[in-house]
């Protein structure tokens, strides 16, 4: 089978780009990595009416093709063919209200070359605010064919077909003349002959085209991070550029300005504004939704439906997904003789998928929430509104979703974290994020408060539990945020922290495109993240199972005897100093495939049926163990101690295994999980040994 | 126009003004210069975020939001 050519699908955020994108293809998009980054490459078969079928690839959002990062580095990388099939046309997905900056990429693709379709999408919208555009002119100047497009309602997508087949029947051209001052002329001159002389590139124009991007993205100081240059043209360029500054010459202001000059040139002859419209309807929102008391208030009402949502509406789907899973457990057992393969399929397979599919609700609904938010244009706004708070700790303003949501489940969060641009910025949030006490931990501190604490036992006027409640939810908070603060200034430094950011027009959200990115992310979720959430769950089962006790009477005799029993009892030096004995150990490493295991665990070692968070008989166990000297096991400080523990503790294989499909290496998910153990060990040991000094060890 | 001459972070509420120099790091003067922020540039300042910070302009027909840090290195004139 031949390879279809490809044509690129460019455009800046908020431009719709996306929904034209499947609005071209239908819902046929095949997503995957493009390799050593974590930006996915979305495409889809294009068939043309004569039969001819393309490849059409949807290149991330940016403003520029410039790069510091290898991420940025694809858009540049994809159109001039370099690693990859170079394209046959272009498609630029224009924002027809913002022209005036959007022009500004055509400028910087049709530099290269290729042959070019401006689809001026949003055109309904233009028309609205009164500004009329000259398609021919527009043609004409460009060299471009235009199409005018409605990406929401389909509109003009049946045209942009027919131009992207024009197109690309065209053959790439030489660089269109664009006016520059002389000496950077020059200076453009002589790298594009040594890529040619290098041999990196053959086409002249793709080669200019080169040379301008090297200029503007190749860092000074060599921090840019960026692949596949020649060690020579990258000492050439930083060699033109050094000349360009001893002679006072700024190339980066030479080379935008120049093409923001063509672009006021080309708005200024295809542009008509309506000499007066009225206060736009977005102006009108923001007056209320970026107020200071009542935008304050909107933003509070709305976090809070969205925690509501995650928090208790996916409460009954998860449920019935564990419901459903604890049926097929049984009907298992029940068709199945009595076996280590039963085990496996019971408590190896089956719980791993329940483990995997149990996060979908929580993750369609904050990507249905986010996709609303985003597409409407709230989400910048979230952003604009409490940047000022978020970038105290170092955090980008568009973190403040994923933390929130951080309070239900960090799975989801970090998926969320895609809605923030820079690397660096992500990386902070991810890394963070799994501090905040997710509804999974809840069960633990129920267990123990309940366990340490009689019913009736007040602080003051409140009950020891809720206060205790309220002071693990606040140490998980400051922790983050201190967290967050300190890794901005130490492991993740570097670029980011400038926040640019785009308040696009209030719109109203397509169904069709919400429910489709929704699916889009759970189906990456199953397929990604679920395969190893799964094969981690049957490592842990067989960790809690194997080796067989050689007369086993009950569980708890088996899981003493399994390596993880084992484990349990060779590290209890290492959490004896907080208060744990080797039972707790072994709840802590159960708790590893979701915290709230640790409860059933625990109810497994201390050889009680069903247990869970309110099972009397497991409290009343807890109560009674003893250290082999007599000494209570679960007094109320080895309680804080615990709770203190299981906020801080990364004891969690989905949230490792969710950081390290997002983050695209397993460096910074081991790094997470490093730092967060060190924390919480820490602070356990601290609570206990303070506090046994104190005396309130009894 | 209202005659403003200095820091864009100096612009009063709906003052307008153009852009006449971006200073800072490499990396931000870029990204600002990118999404047009080039000398000769008309920006208004729209609104101001209701913790004081950031501040939205208007510029090219479309909403941009930036830090104040980012904007005390935007001369206008």
């Amino acid at each position: 089978m031949t390879v279809p050519p490809v044509v690129l699908v460019a455009g800046n955020p908020n431009s719709g780009k996306s929904t034209l994108f499947n609005a071209l293809t239908g819902s046929r998009a095949h997503v995957a990595n493009y390799p050593g980054v974590t930006i996915d490459r979305t495409s889809a078969p294009l068939t043309m009416s004569d039969g001819r079928v393309y490849e059409l690839v949807d290149l991330p959002g940016t403003y520029s093709l410039s790069a510091r990062s290898r991420e940025e580095q694809i858009a540049v990388d994809a159109l001039l063919g370099r690693g990859v099939a170079a394209p046959q046309a272009v498609v630029v997905v224009v924002d027809a209200v913002a022209i005036g900056r959007a022009l500004f990429l055509v400028i910087e693709i049709l530099a290269t070359g290729l042959p070019v379709v401006i689809a001026l999408n949003m055109s309904d919208e233009a028309a609205r605010d009164g500004i009329t555009i000259d398609i021919e002119r527009l043609e004409l100047l460009t060299g471009a064919q235009v199409v005018r497009t409605v990406a929401t309602k389909g509109e003009g997508i049946a045209e942009l077909v027919r131009a992207i087949g024009r197109a690309a029947d065209i053959e790439p051209s030489a660089a269109p003349f664009l006016e520059r001052p002389e000496a950077l002329n020059l200076d453009i001159a002589e790298l594009e002959a040594a890529i040619l002389e290098e041999g990196v590139l053959d086409r002249p124009g793709a080669a200019r085209a080169w040379a301008t991007w090297l200029l503007l993205s190749l860092d000074d100081e060599g921090a840019d991070d960026l692949v596949g240059i020649p060690p020579s043209l990258r000492a050439r360029t930083l060699a033109i550029r050094e000349r360009a500054a001893t002679a006072g010459r700024n190339v980066d202001l030479e080379i935008i300005s120049s093409s923001f000059r063509r672009v006021d040139a080309i708005v200024d002859a295809v542009v008509q504004h309506a000499s007066k419209v009225s206060r736009s309807l977005t102006d009108r929102i923001d007056s209320v939704l970026t107020h200071r008391v009542a935008g304050g208030v909107a933003f509070a009402m709305v976090m809070m439906v969205v925690f509501q949502a995650l928090f208790s509406w996916s409460e009954p789907a998860i449920s019935f997904i564990e419901a459903r899973v604890t049926d097929a457990q049984g009907a298992a057992v029940a068709a199945m003789p009595p076996g280590p393969l039963t085990d496996l399929i019971v408590d190896g397979v089956i719980a791993g998928v329940g483990n995997v599919v149990v996060f979908v609700p929580q993750i369609g609904l904050l990507f249905l929430f986010i996709g609303l938010l985003e597409d409407s244009g709230y989400l910048a706004r979230v952003a604009f509104v409490i940047d000022r708070l978020m970038r105290s700790v170092g955090l980008h303003g568009r973190a403040f979703v994923p933390m929130l949501s951080g309070f239900s489940c960090a799975v989801p969060a970090v998926m969320a974290t895609r809605t923030i641009e820079s690397r660096t910025d992500r990386l902070l949030t991810m890394l963070v994020l799994p501090l905040m006490s997710c509804s999974a931990r809840l069960p633990v501190y129920v267990l123990v408060t309940a366990t340490v604490f009689a019913p009736g036992a007040r602080l003051g006027v409140f009950s020891a539990g809720a206060v205790l409640l309220l002071a693990m939810y606040t140490l998980s908070a400051v922790a983050a945020l201190t967290a967050a603060a300190v890794l901005r200034r130490t492991v993740l430094k570097g670029p980011g922290g400038t926040l640019v950011l785009e308040l696009p027009p209030y719109r109203l959200p397509a169904v069709r495109v919400l429910v489709f990115n929704v699916w889009q992310r759970v189906r990456a979720f199953l397929v990604s993240a679920g395969t190893m959430i799964l094969a981690l769950t049957i490592v842990l089962w067989a960790l809690l199972s194997y080796p067989k006790a050689p007369d086993s009477t009950g569980h708890g005799d088996q899981l003493r005897y399994s390596l993880a029993g084992r484990l349990g009892h060779a590290i209890e030096p290492a959490i004896a100093p907080l208060g744990f004995d080797w039972r707790i150990g072994v709840g802590i490493i159960g708790a590893f495939a979701a915290r709230e295991v640790f409860v059933s665990t625990l109810g497994i070692v201390f050889d009680i049926e069903s247990a869970d968070a309110t099972n009397e008989p497991l409290r009343a166990a807890l109560r009674t163990a003893t250290w082999p000297d007599g000494r209570r096991l679960m007094t109320p400080l080895t309680g804080v101690s615990l709770m203190v523990f299981f906020v801080l503790a990364c004891q969690c294989m989905s949230t490792i295994a969710v950081v390290r499909r997002e983050s695209g290496t397993w460096r910074w998910p081991m790094f997470m999980f490093a730092y967060m153990t060190v924390l919480a060990y820490g602070a356990s040991l601290i609570v206990y040994q303070v506090g046994s000094r104190l005396g309130w060890g009894a | 126009m209202s005659r403003h001459s200095g820091s864009l972070a100096g612009l009063p509420l709906g003052g307008t003004a153009i852009v006449s120099r971006v200073r800072g790091e490499r990396a931000v003067v870029r990204r600002l210069l990118e999404v047009g922020l080039v000398p000769g540039t008309v920006v208004t300042l729209r609104r101001i975020a209701p913790l004081g910070d950031p501040i939205e302009l208007k510029v090219r027909n479309f909403a941009l939001s930036i830090r104040r840090s980012e904007a005390l290195g935007i001369d206008v004139e």
